[in-house]
Order: structure tokens, then sequence, then C-alpha cells
């Protein structure tokens, strides 16, 4: 079997038991999204702590209810971190939820980083998907359908997560009235490049003569000056193929922040439901069925459009 | 075509005797359904030493209608079907399992569209892996998983397998290069998983189909991410009195927070058998070489190639080359990828093993495996991505010796048990295919699999593609139909 599986998770399988409609709370920082939990529905907490962390593996297991900001302040002791995006709340949360950080681009998706999930089933039985190791083609990948699934094909107890090394430079520059595209292209590896349709904020990550080098290369091209932190965000988050964004008028949103080469836009409106074809509605359906025939995970939430 | 077969041809017996036959024909077109013996022979192997059964009618479809069709086609004469890209899989997964009908996609191969704006290109499966890097490089990009044998393998082979390479280290395997999939469902339902979107609405079902070795539906169109060329590589070939001074300088690398794009190890045996017949200038006489490459920014690889070097001096480095120009690196990788070639010089066979384990692991796991080796007087040779942990142990044997190839497999077992309980898994870029369904049960336990199913289930309701594959007997895929027969009175 895959490692061990520890007390704190077979006490949470316990738990949660085999009947019941039932939904774990995290940090609630999307709580209202993808419907809304019945009432009915029993609350519980995932269990809290590192469980492993071997930095010269890059790789950390963690209980899913463990803050990412206690993950990513234990992580930071060794230089290193996650790409799960620091906004507040659990890593359980940060998982089922799914959304990538705001340098997604130097710190990769949420989804690639997910080595290994263990989750409560609808049965109330321990599953084991993925192994804590950096390279796996050894099965199929469950734990793939659980990030983005808001909990409804199972609870997420265990998340074994790939880390990576902290950049030794970090650095925030914002200029009025340049051309995003150009200055996307113009960069190798940006951690991100935002644009709200006047100003751009570019963020430089990496080696520190890399990093004055790039910065050097925008001071060339437009009146870039260097700033603390990126912009604030707009509430709602929407996503779009990256060549959309140039006709970014087309959607009422509101005022917005785009992520250049990477398609999330930051909103005041939220992003209507997106349509899917019939063949993948049958299969969400069937995913459904499948892994919760009773409909007692996070009951009220659906995720995907089929009906 | 054999004298049989063109007679038959000839005489329209082969589609007067099989109306599955007839209806594939009709679908797509005569000659683009083979039913030759020797042509379904040829389509019913892969790189693998595994034996399966052989192949029905072999397909090559143009269009994604026409793999609709056939899909259509076999849920009426309720026959399996197994899609297959170039046949270069290690793990027998494009094997056909009794006699079902053959899909290979090596004839949509077509680059439909680079679209730079949105950094993808859409490709069909049967595309070459090498040939899509090789055309997305003058327009500044290339597609970053290098599996081995991308002279060969195909994009959709690739989907199929979730394949790595040497370059994914740092970039990741085929799973994060894979934005979008066009995918033909069991039934025949055309479908689009993933998206351009970077969090498309819904479950991650090309997360969950990229890997899933053709058994949840045929890709047909495939969304590949662009990867930037960097901006400057450098590429460092280093010398060590053992293997294991070799991986603990690989862990050590990773322990300093350096990720390099790629580093691959190979030991004595290995140097030697390049160096006495495709000489690529390895130094001789040394117990293991780590070729390590950085590439990025100019500053910032001087910065992590010099640290390298450092670290693999505390740990007993010999001798450190590192490539001046591009000639000079294309010499260093030379040998790493006439590795495997360069065995059949002083072995008719060999059975490349392929599994995970923790990078602090490989020092410990590799001694064992050439212990074992030893006992079962099999030759190894060891090289692989050391950097993920990734162990490619090269057995070397002749197939025509009376009992090898049971000792091969006895020590092929060996491996994966020495892996797994050294914290590994069971493969790292082959695959399950045949080759390992006996160990899932050493990994998973009877739940996990379970759920798996549930998984293949959802797709695949009545287990029509690619059956009999990746889950181990026990479970409902697994056990659909006796598989290594063809079923009685039907057509082969």
């Amino acid at each position: 079997m895959v490692g061990i599986i520890d007390k704190a998770i077979e006490d949470f399988a316990a738990e949660i038991g085999p009947v019941g409609p039932i939904a774990i709370q995290g940090g609630k920082t999307r709580w209202d999204m993808h419907g809304v939990l019945a009432p009915e529905a029993r609350l519980l907490s995932a269990p809290t702590g590192i469980v492993t962390y071997k930095p010269e593996e890059m790789i950390v297991t963690a209980r899913a209810g463990t803050t990412v900001a206690d993950l990513h302040a234990h992580l930071k002791k060794d230089g290193q971190r996650t790409s799960l995006p620091d906004r507040g709340g659990t890593i359980g949360g940060a998982i089922a939820v799914g959304e990538n950080d705001l340098n997604v681009l130097g710190k990769g998706r949420v989804r690639d980083a997910v080595l290994q999930i263990r989750y409560i089933s609808a049965d109330g039985e321990i599953v084991s998907s993925g192994a804590p190791v950096v390279k796996n083609v050894s099965g199929f990948n469950l734990h793939k359908l659980f990030v983005g699934s808001f909990g409804t094909l199972g609870l997420i107890a265990e998340v074994t997560l790939r880390t990576n090394p902290i950049p030794a430079e970090s650095m925030w520059l914002t200029a009025a009235d340049m051309d995003p595209l150009q200055i996307f292209n113009s960069l190798y590896k940006p951690a991100a490049v935002l644009w709200d349709g006047g100003s751009t904020w570019v963020h430089l990550e990496g080696h520190t003569p890399d990093v004055e080098n790039q910065k050097t290369k925008l001071s060339k091209m437009g009146n870039f000056k260097e700033i603390e932190i990126g912009p604030d965000l707009p509430p709602f988050r929407w996503s779009l193929p990256p060549a959309n964004l140039y006709e970014i008028s087309q959607y009422k949103m509101g005022y917005s922040i785009a992520s250049i080469g990477v398609g999330t836009v930051w909103a005041e409106h939220p992003q209507p439901m997106r349509s899917s074809d019939r063949g993948k509605q049958i299969i969400e359906q069937r995913l459904k069925q499948q892994f919760d025939p009773m409909n007692r995970l996070n009951p009220g939430r659906k995720v995907g459009n089929w009906s | 075509m054999s004298l049989v077969g063109r007679f038959r041809k000839a005489i329209g017996l082969s589609t007067l005797h099989d109306p599955l036959v007839a209806d594939l024909q009709k679908a797509l077109s005569s000659d683009r359904v083979l039913q030759d013996h020797e042509d379904r022979l040829l389509h019913s192997k892969d790189e693998s030493v595994f034996e399966g059964g052989i192949a029905g009618p072999v397909c090559f479809p143009l269009t994604t209608e026409e793999v609709q069709s056939i899909m259509k086609i076999a849920q009426r004469y309720d026959r399996a079907v197994v899609p297959r890209g170039a046949g270069s899989g290690l793990a027998g997964g494009a094997i056909p399992l009794g006699a079902p009908i053959v899909v290979a996609l090596t004839k949509m191969n077509n680059i439909i569209e680079v679209d730079v704006d949105n950094r993808i290109a859409w490709v069909e499966p049967g595309v070459i892996n090498l040939e899509l890097s090789e055309y997305l490089r003058p327009m500044g990009f290339h597609y970053a998983p290098d599996p081995s044998s991308q002279q060969i393998c195909t994009i959709g082979g690739n989907v199929a397998n979730n394949s790595g390479g040497p370059h994914c280290l740092a970039d990741g395997v085929t799973d994060t290069h894979v934005l979008a999939i066009e995918v033909v469902l069991p039934d025949g339902e055309v479908t689009r998983f993933g998206g351009l979107d970077p969090e498309p609405e819904g479950f991650d079902l090309r997360g969950a189909f990229i890997g899933s070795e053709g058994t949840l539906g045929i890709a047909t169109k495939i969304a590949v991410r662009l990867t930037a060329n960097p901006e400057a590589v450098k590429t460092i070939l280093i010398s060590f009195p053992t293997m294991r001074a070799a991986a603990e300088t690989v862990s050590a690398v990773i322990a300093d927070g350096i990720v390099p794009a790629a580093m691959e190890a190979m030991d004595q045996r290995t140097i030697e058998v390049i160096e006495n017949h495709i000489p690529a200038g390895y130094p001789k006489d040394v117990g293991a070489v780590l070729l390590v490459e950085v590439e990025g920014l100019p500053d910032g690889i001087e910065i992590d190639a010099e640290r390298i070097c450092e670290i693999a001096t505390t740990h007993q480095a010999e001798d450190i080359r590192i490539a001046q120009n591009s000639w000079q690196r294309d010499a260093l990788w030379k040998g790493r990828k006439s590795a495997f070639g360069a065995s059949t010089y002083i072995s008719p066979n060999y059975y490349l093993h392929d599994t995970v384990v923790p990078r602090s692991a490989l020092a410990d796991v590799l001694d064992q495996v050439n212990e074992i080796a030893a006992k079962n007087d099999l030759t190894i040779m060891n090289v692989f991505h050391a950097g993920d942990g990734n162990l490619h142990p090269l057995i070397l044997f002749d197939a025509e010796e009376e009992g090898t190839l049971e000792r091969v497999h006895a020590v092929g077992a060996e491996i994966v048990k020495i892996s797994l309980e050294a914290g590994g898994v069971l493969s790292g870029e082959h695959g399950i295919g045949i080759e390992k369904q006996q160990f899932m049960n050493d990994l998973f336990s009877d739940e996990d699999l379970n759920h798996q199913n549930r998984l293949r289930f959802a797709f695949d309701p009545l287990c029509r593609i690619n059956p009999g594959k990746v889950l181990p007997m026990g479970h409902s895929c697994a056990d659909i139909q006796t598989l290594h027969k063809p079923p009685e009175g039907v057509w082969v």
C-alpha cells in the first residue's frame, strides 16, 4: 500500500462514517461557490498537521485541515514553497477549489503539484490515489479529479504536494499604457504579467542578476517603477483562453485585472456558468453516481453543468 | 500482402466472410482496414517482451468521424477496441488481448494549428513527438516532454502513458503540457476534456484521461502547451568513482534548491558499452556519470551550474566537463541517447524496466538491483532519470537460451518489490499495461483499486476500450472477457 495511514486519518474516517449528509469546512474562503450547502449536512473540519516534509525530495505531506499559511511558513525555513495560493484557508480547501496562485507562471498550477490524495469516500472508507514521489504513472489518476471537485466526490483528508524552491529575488514593477502582450513576450518566464486595460504589473522572480537584467529590459521599454506588492484584485474570478484577453471589453465583468499568458481575470462581476458538451456532462454525472450515489458529500453543491 | 491475402482479396473472400470488416471498410476505405494475418500479427506487438492475443481488423482512421464510426461499429458487433500509436510502449499497453478491433492512429498525423496567442498547438494523435518539437523550434518554442523514443513515439501515445523524458525534471511530464483533448468515447460520442483557459469548468476529466493507457476513450485532437525555448543552456558531464556518489549528488543538488532541466545517470557498464560501440567521449574507468543540464537566463544558469559543480566536488566528483557550444552539448547527449541502442552490441535482447523511488533511496536501491541481477546471473545496465528517482534497469539477455526469460521476469519482480519497499511506485513513465497488473495489489488497497475501477466505469461502463489492462484481475474491466485467447467463433 502507498505509505502508512496515520491515526488522525482513521479517526477522521470514523467521524465521517458511512451515512448521512456531510461537508467539510475549511477556511470558508470560497464557501458560496458551486451551490448552497444543504442545511442538514453535518459540518466537520479535516485533521491538521504536517505529516512528513523532505526538503531533499521536494515533497511535503500534510493533513487537509492545515492552513496554507502554516504550511508555507514551515516550508520557508528550508527555502521552499508550493503552488497553493496564499489567500487564506486550508490545504484541503485549496485543492477542493483548485484555484491557481496569482503567480502561476512562476509557481506552477495547483493540479500539477498534487502527487497524492487520501480521501474519505461516501462509504466512509479511506482511499489513496497517487504516491509520494515526483513521477508516477501507476494506475488511474483519481487524485486529478479531486482538484476543483469541491468535495463532491470524496472528502480530502491528507495531501502530498510537490514543493519548489523560493527564488532568490522577487520584484514587482508597474507602468501605464504599455502593450501587455509585448511585455509578456519579451520576458523569459515571468511569474505574472497583469493588466487592467491601462496599467501593467509585472512580477519577476529568479536569480538576482536575471531579475535585474529583466528589470533593465523593461525600463528600456517603458516607464516601469518598482513597487512593494501587486495590485488589489477584484473579488470574482474568470477563466478565459489567454488570447481572449485582448477582447476583454466584450465581457460584462466590470473593472477587471487580467493575467496575461494565463487567462485568469479578476473582475467585479462573476463569470456565468460555462457550457460543456453532452459527452462530458454524461461522464461527470456518472462519476458523481459512482463516487457518491446517495449524494451525501457536500449536498447542494455541484461541479459541472450536468443535470 | 501475403499470397493468400492477395488471393482472398482478389476473390473478395475476406469482406464477404466477415460483416464486421465489410462495415469497417465501408466506414473508412478498404485499404485502411487491414485484415491479413501478417498485418494483424504486426499490430499485435509493441516494444515490450509481452505476448497477448492477435489483432482483429486493423483500422487506420483519418478523421474524428471515422474513429467515431469505428466505435459505433464495435458497439454494434460487441467487440473490444484497442487504440495504438507507434507501438513503442514497453508495458504491453497496446497489445491486443483476445481479437479486438485495433485502431492505429498513425495516419492522423497533422499539426492542425499553432496558436501562439494561446501558446498552444492543436495536433492529431499520430504526430511524432520529435517532429512536433522540430516544427515549433523555429517559432521560438518546443514541446517539453521528450521520451527516449521521441523519434518514433506519437503524441497520442504520450497522452495515453503520461510520458516523461530527460527534460521533464523541471517542466513536468505530459500531463503538465496537455491542456485540452478531443476524445471519442466508447459509445461513439465525441467530447472535449480540459480547455485552453486556465481553470476549465467541471471535473478535471483531462487529468483523469492522461495516463489512462487507452482505457477511457480515443484522443483524436490534442492541444499541447508551447514551451518557450530557453535563452541559455548549460550541459555538464560529471564523473564519479561510484554510482552511490553520483546518486548522493542528485539528492544534494535538489536539497540545495536547484531543479535542473535534466539530471541523468549512467553506470560504469553503460559507459563502457557506449564508448566501445558508439563513442561519445565519456571518460572511461569511472564508476558513474551524471549528465546535468540547466536552462533559463544566462546569469542564473551560471550560478546554478557553478553550485552544482561545487556540490559534485564535495561528493567525490573526479572529472567535470562543461559543453562550450551546441556541438559539444550534442556530443554529451549522444551517449545518453545511444545507451539503449548500444546495448544491442553486447546482447541480443533487453528488458527495460521502469520504477520510481525517492531520490534519497537511489543509491541503496541500485545496489540491491545489481545484487539481484548478479545472483540470477544476468547483466544489468543502469541508465536513468536520476533527478526524479526514475530507475530504468536494462536487463540484458538472450531469449534463445532456455529459461532466461523466466529469470528476467523474476529479476523484474524483485526490482518492483525493492522499489515499493523503498517507498517508490511501479512505473514512472512506461505505465502498467499488462506488465505490472499483478503488482497493483502491492501498491494499492482493494478500496483504492475499487475506486480506480469506478473511474474507469464512468467512462467505459461496458469495458470496451482496451480491456484487460492496468487493473489487476479481480476488477471488472480485467475480468470482462477471457482475454488472452480470441473469443470462439469470431473473426480473427
